[in-house]
C-alpha cells in the first residue's frame, strides 16, 4: 500500500463514447479536428514530435502546453508530455489517451499523472497536502449555507 | 482557516471577483482606481481587498498615502490543483469531443 503522495499528480478521466475507435482516433490525432475539442496545435502523429497546444491566456498562464509525442499506436494509444505555466503554477506531466472497443462504442481514458516541480518545497509534509486538502474542502461545503 | 478555505470564500464572492479579474488583466491600482471602475464604497473595495489579501490572491505595496494593488495569479493555485484532481478540464474537453465527432461524417 502506498499513500498518495503531494508531489504526484494523477488524473483519470473515461468516457464511454458512441462511435469506433478509428473514428475518435482520427479527432485525437489530426490538427484541425483537434483544435475543435482541445486546442490549437502543431500536432504530428510522430514519436518524437514536438509541439504546442495553445489557448487564450489566462490569469497565471500563458495559455501555452508543450508537448512532445511519446507514444502512437493507431487506434489504441497516444501519449505526450504536456508541460504548461509559470513559476508556482508550472505543471510537467504525461497525458495517454486510450481507445478500448466497448459494445459497439468506445471506452476512451485519459490518463494525467507528473508532479510540480515546486510541489515539494511549497507543499511539503501533510500541511497542504491532498488529503488534508480535500477534508478542508468537505468542511467548506459541510458549512457553506 | 486554510489557504485554500480562503481562496475558495474569497472568490464565491462577485464584487471580490470582479476585482481580482480586473486586477488580473495587469498592472498596479490604487483603492481610489478600483472604486472608480466599480459600483461599491470605497471602504467596502478596501474590505474587499483586504481578503483577497488574506487569501494570496492579492499583492500591496504601500507608497505614501496610497495602497497600490496588483494581482498574485500564483493564488490560484489550490483551485487549480481541486479543478486538476476532479479533472475538470478533461471532462469539459471530453464534452466538446463528443459534439465534434456527432458533426463528423464516418
Amino acid at each position: 500500500m502506498s499513500e498518495p503522495t503531494t508531489e504526484t499528480l494523477s488524473v483519470i478521466v473515461e468516457r464511454e463514447i458512441a462511435f469506433p475507435p478509428e473514428k475518435i482516433w482520427r479527432a485525437l490525432t489530426q490538427p484541425h479536428l483537434i483544435e475543435e475539442w482541445l486546442m490549437k496545435n502543431d500536432f504530428k502523429p510522430v514519436v518524437g514530435h514536438r509541439f504546442n497546444l495553445r489557448a487564450d491566456p489566462q490569469p497565471g498562464w500563458n495559455g501555452v502546453v508543450d508537448c512532445e509525442v511519446l507514444v502512437v499506436e493507431p487506434n489504441k494509444t497516444l501519449s505526450y508530455t504536456w508541460s504548461s505555466g509559470e513559476a508556482d503554477l508550472a505543471i510537467k506531466s504525461v497525458v495517454t489517451l486510450s481507445l478500448m472497443p466497448k459494445g459497439a462504442g468506445t471506452l476512451l481514458r485519459m490518463e494525467q499523472t507528473g508532479f510540480r516541480p515546486d510541489q515539494k518545497q511549497n507543499y511539503q509534509g501533510a500541511k497542504y497536502g491532498w488529503q488534508h486538502f480535500i477534508g478542508k474542502l468537505e468542511q467548506i461545503l459541510a458549512r457553506t449555507d | 482557516m486554510s489557504v485554500a478555505d480562503n481562496v475558495f470564500k474569497s472568490l464565491a464572492d462577485p464584487t471580490r471577483r470582479a476585482l481580482f479579474e480586473r486586477l488580473s488583466r495587469g498592472g498596479e491600482h490604487t483603492v481610489h482606481a478600483l472604486t472608480a471602475g466599480s459600483d461599491v464604497s470605497q471602504p467596502a473595495v478596501s474590505k474587499h481587498l483586504g481578503v483577497l489579501k488574506q487569501a494570496g490572491l492579492v499583492h500591496d505595496r504601500r507608497q505614501g498615502r496610497e495602497t497600490h494593488y496588483s494581482a498574485r495569479p500564483q493564488g490560484l493555485k489550490p483551485l487549480i490543483n481541486w479543478m486538476n484532481h476532479y479533472g475538470v478540464f478533461w471532462r469539459e474537453r471530453f464534452d466538446r469531443l463528443e459534439d465534434l465527432l456527432n458533426r463528423m461524417d464516418q
